[in-house]
């Protein structure tokens, strides 16, 4: 049975310029792209779920790369990154649960993480900036009816703490995931809210490199 | 004056599958929005020039957005549609006024040709509210594969002051269409109906 089974591609980028303040120099480019998949598990409880997770990784890899060629921006000009999960009413929130690794490390990846993932898992860090990418991917998930929203949130692709780049990203594909369906999610920012001024870490002054300071 | 835009949103949405059917090629639909101040919230004002320019610009604008989103030549377009949002400070008709007198020209030369009607859809509310984008066939309203229609959505506006303005272009009709009608293979393009 094949376990990737995508019926649609949704994808939204947004240029904001300003938000009641003054107009930014830069506008904030904001992306998220949606894949609607059949869910192979749905209506029954299945004990093994774990070979989806493997299934999902050239998925991941894929819709990352949909997602920068939309944005229309080099790997280099993303700061911000997100990921998310939209379960349909006859699956179970621990589907959605399977996109965690998938998900997370294809924009890794693609971002130029350059690390050990095993022993990224375990805390070993070796000093210095080893790649960029090198905090978590910060995700939501949910189960919900078709055109439900998902909020995913967004920080710093390497150092989780930069206050300016915690943010949020509606996401909502009009009519999925069907109740056999699930929507996975991914999200990616070029920089700092809009009209970010509530202090603490700021990206430039990142130190420690441990993905979170 | 330009529209003063804080916010520019492109969506694709792209049907691969539909019913357990490989749709070949996939279906993709465009919508591109802008969420614009409006620069007569709040008041009754006669003379509504400023929002038939800012139609006229957004039409352009919005158009190209969604052929390049699709990455398209602009003759590879197949149906279109727009709509507005008026934020609770403004007035129905200022819809209108963008939408109606001058945002179809543009858009029709971002699409090549456009003998139809751009169908169109308006109405007022708050933060989050969606809008039916209804679509039809560029050359020929009566295309019957090509009616459809896509939700438009901006999660934080309109605020009171603003208007969201939404412009869809697709290059395909519905996933699949068997309902009959007028075919896409029997456009005359002339009339803008068959």
């Amino acid at each position: 049975m094949n376990l990737i089974d995508i019926r649609r591609v949704f994808t939204q980028v947004e240029d904001i310029h300003h938000e009641g303040g003054p107009r930014a120099a830069q506008p904030l480019r904001r992306g998220a792209i949606a894949a609607v998949l059949t869910n192979p598990y749905a209506g029954r409880y299945e004990p093994d779920i774990l070979p989806m997770m493997e299934a999902l990784n050239p998925v991941g890899l894929d819709m990352a790369r949909r997602l920068l060629a939309a944005m229309a921006v080099p790997a280099e000009a993303i700061q911000g990154y997100g990921k998310g999960a939209i379960i349909g009413a006859a699956g179970e929130l621990e589907h959605g649960a399977l996109w965690h690794v998938p998900g997370g490390y294809a924009m890794r990846e693609l971002l130029g993480w350059k690390g050990d993932a095993a022993a990224y898992a375990k805390g070993i860090s070796s000093g210095g900036q080893s790649g960029n990418a090198l905090a978590i991917v910060p995700s939501t998930k949910k189960v919900g009816a078709p055109g439900t929203t998902l909020d995913v949130p967004l920080t710093h692709i390497n150092a989780s703490y930069v206050r300016s780049h915690f943010d949020a990203f509606e996401v909502r594909v009009p009519g999925a995931p069907k109740p056999d369906e699930m929507v996975l999610i991914l999200a990616m920012s070029c920089g700092a809210r809009v009209h970010a001024r509530v202090g603490g870490l700021a990206a430039d002054a990142i130190a420690k490199w441990d993905g979170q300071r | 004056m330009p529209a003063d835009i804080r916010k520019l949103i492109v969506q694709v949405d792209e049907t691969r599958r539909e019913m357990g059917r490989d749709v070949n090629p996939p279906t993709r639909r465009a919508l591109a929005m802008a969420v614009i101040a409006n620069p007569f919230a709040g008041r009754y004002e006669e003379n509504l020039d400023a929002l038939i320019a800012i139609g006229e610009e957004l039409g352009a604008l919005l158009g190209d957005k969604c052929v390049q989103a699709l990455g398209i030549q602009p003759g590879q377009a197949h149906s279109y549609g727009k709509a507005a949002i008026v934020g609770e400070a403004g007035e129905l008709e200022h819809a209108a006024a963008i939408l109606h007198p001058k945002l179809g020209a543009p858009l029709r030369k971002a699409v090549e040709k456009g003998a139809a009607l751009v169908p169109s859809a308006k109405k007022q509310g708050g933060v989050g509210t969606a809008v039916d984008v209804p679509l039809g066939h560029k050359d020929a309203a009566f295309v019957r594969s090509h009616f459809d229609a896509i939700e438009a959505r901006v999660a934080d506006a309109p605020r009171a002051n603003e208007i969201v303005v939404a412009v869809a272009v697709t290059d395909s009709g519905r996933p699949l269409p068997r309902i009959g009608g007028l075919q896409v293979h029997e456009i005359q393009g002339v009339d803008g109906l068959r």
